[in-house]
């Protein structure tokens, strides 16, 4: 039996209209995720895979071709809730403790009031932020504010998991941190993770499949499916298998340059 | 130990306060001397008139030559008259010890129900004030709610509200009070017109650039939870203007008792800081008018400073305050 795929995106075209005429920020785009994975976008910027992302999740209106998740188009699927979405910045809002902040998408969805606080344990506990619920955005660190917003993206059992550069403004030994509780909560979770990064390491490190894209027009240039195992400590790293995919990605990447 | 620690704490509190109170103490002593400097040249013509009926001997002795003097040297030129010139009961510019007395005679001394009491009169313009920067405040969220929501309103009502300020509030004053005064409405709300139409204004512009200071990225985020508009003003666009909000309030709370005060002026209002200035002015009485002048200025910042603490609890409240 085939199960379907949870993404699915077919010749995806998407041109805004600027004041400097028109962008083509994706062609052709064409790519299915299947549930359980984890998938990277990689390239330079303009390479569309923000764009991608924000298609996906129905912020973003392809001008052609055709995207369902779950089976449905993407503005229903957000309505569903079939997704969370976790933004470069954490994007807390700073009248709101961390418990409460978790609790927003919640207060929107109408859960009861018991429910939020159980849920906001539970989300909470998952991105090691238990007992901190009570204290202000400020008092907390860049690393665990983004663990915030990303238990703030967990706390409504969404299937998905959209990730826009949510490491990209962290340094690198907190990244790698959060890289690594990342990888542990997708296992624990089996969630579906679509996550765009501009960091090779980043990318292998994480993905069970690896998208290269490159810029103008934004298309994909390669889709490397990774032989990595599911289970990843640090090191793994420095194995030759990951230096190896590593190095495909880096060949895609380049690949796409010179046909500029 | 305990004890010490605790007087070292307090002390610390106390020089705190002292280093912020410092600078605006020296700024209002140099004020003060400069002032109290000033009132010998602009008294001496008056004090000098007043010191010869009295028998003292000038020079120059006929009041012709002295009006060619300036007061700067006349009083130089008979030092006599240099002490008296801080005692006149009507001078040109009263010094700071004559408006104090008479702050003190007229805010403390006066049963607050005398006609005379500066506290009646400065509640007269006050509850114009508030009722006023109360009807300024909410006319002045609703069109920034609307400003934001709606694309005609936003195209329509911010040049009329920038006109509105364009129109010198002295010309316009009398006409509300006379036109509302023909149709029978007299006494405290034409005065709060006059303080709404001059406090509605901070509080639009605040506000639009508050409810509008959400960035995209925020506003992204609701919508990945299908949020509707409603929920998106009350969770996020209302509280991210708060502290554009209180710093509209400011400057509204000041420009609506400038309004009251001017709404005072035109129609020789009986009570109220303007009336005093007027009967002041009129009845050759300065001290008066200065008395009114300054009890006005108290009352700005005693509001403004009762709005900046209620804006400190408000965002420490909201976890926005300093640490």
């Amino acid at each position: 039996m085939t199960v379907d795929p949870v993404i699915r995106a077919k010749n995806l075209d998407l041109t805004f209209e600027t004041n400097d005429g028109p962008v083509h920020a994706l062609k052709d785009v064409s790519l299915d995720i299947n549930k359980g994975e984890f998938v990277s976008f990689i390239g330079p910027s303009g390479c569309g895979k923000t764009t991608f992302l924000r298609c996906i999740a129905g912020l973003e209106q392809p001008t052609a071709g055709e995207i369902s998740v779950n089976g449905m188009t993407p503005d229903e699927a957000r309505r569903a809730r079939a997704y969370g979405y976790v933004f470069q910045a954490a994007g807390l809002y700073p009248w709101r403790t961390i418990g409460r902040n978790v609790k927003l998408p919640l207060e929107i969805m109408g859960f009861s009031k018991a429910e939020q606080n159980e849920r906001m344990n539970r989300v909470l506990e998952l991105v090691d932020l238990a007992g901190f619920e009570k204290k202000f955005p400020w008092q907390l660190s860049g690393g665990m504010q983004q663990r915030a917003s990303i238990a703030r993206a967990l706390a409504f059992d969404a299937d998905i998991l959209l990730m826009d550069e949510p490491f990209g403004a962290l340094d690198e030994i907190v990244r790698d941190h959060l890289n690594e509780q990342l990888l542990k909560l997708w296992a624990r979770t089996e969630k579906t993770i679509g996550f765009v990064t501009h960091s090779i390491p980043e990318a292998v490190y994480l993905s069970t499949k690896i998208v290269v894209m490159s810029p103008r027009p934004g298309r994909i240039s390669d889709v490397i499916d990774s032989p990595l195992p599911r289970e990843r400590p640090l090191d793994i790293r420095d194995s030759a298998e990951f230096i190896e995919i590593a190095h495909r990605v880096r060949d895609g990447l380049r690949a796409g340059h010179i046909d500029d | 130990m305990r004890t010490a620690f605790v007087t070292g704490c307090a002390r610390g509190i106390l020089m705190t306060r002292l280093n912020a109170i410092i600078p605006a103490l020296t700024v209002v002593a140099v004020i003060v001397a400069f002032w109290t400097l000033c009132v010998i040249p602009m008294n001496a013509h008056l004090t000098a008139d007043q010191a010869q009926r009295e028998g003292m001997v000038l020079t120059p002795e006929a009041p012709r030559d002295r009006q060619e003097l300036s007061g700067l040297s006349l009083a130089l030129k008979n030092p006599a008259i240099i002490p008296l010139t801080y005692v006149q009961t009507r001078p040109r510019l009263p010094s700071p010890h004559q408006v104090v007395q008479e702050l003190y005679d007229t805010v403390i001394d006066k049963k607050i129900t005398s006609k005379r009491s500066l506290v009646y009169h400065g509640w007269v313009t006050l509850s114009a004030t508030l009722l006023g920067f109360v009807m300024g405040t909410t006319l002045g969220i609703m069109l920034a709610v609307g400003i934001v929501y709606s694309r005609t309103m936003d195209k329509s009502v911010m040049p009329w509200a920038i006109t509105s300020q364009t129109i010198p509030i002295l010309a316009l004053a009398p006409m509300i009070i006379v036109m509302l005064g023909a149709i029978g409405i007299q006494g405290l709300f034409p005065k709060s017109i006059i303080s709404a139409y001059l406090s509605f204004f901070p509080v639009v512009v605040g506000m639009v650039k508050g409810l509008r200071s959400p960035d995209a990225m925020q506003l992204d985020l609701l919508r990945t939870y299908g949020t509707n508009s409603s929920q998106g003003f009350w969770k996020l666009r209302l509280p991210s203007s708060i502290p554009y909000l209180f710093a509209s309030l400011k400057i509204g709370i000041s420009a609506s008792l400038v309004g009251a005060i001017v709404g005072e002026l035109p129609t020789g209002a009986r009570a109220g800081f303007g009336a005093r200035m007027l009967v002041g002015d009129q009845y050759g009485q300065p001290m008066v008018t200065w008395a009114a002048l300054f009890a006005a200025a108290i009352t700005a910042a005693m509001l403004v400073a009762i709005l900046s603490l209620i804006e400190r609890q408000t965002l420490r409240r909201m976890g926005m305050g300093a640490a």
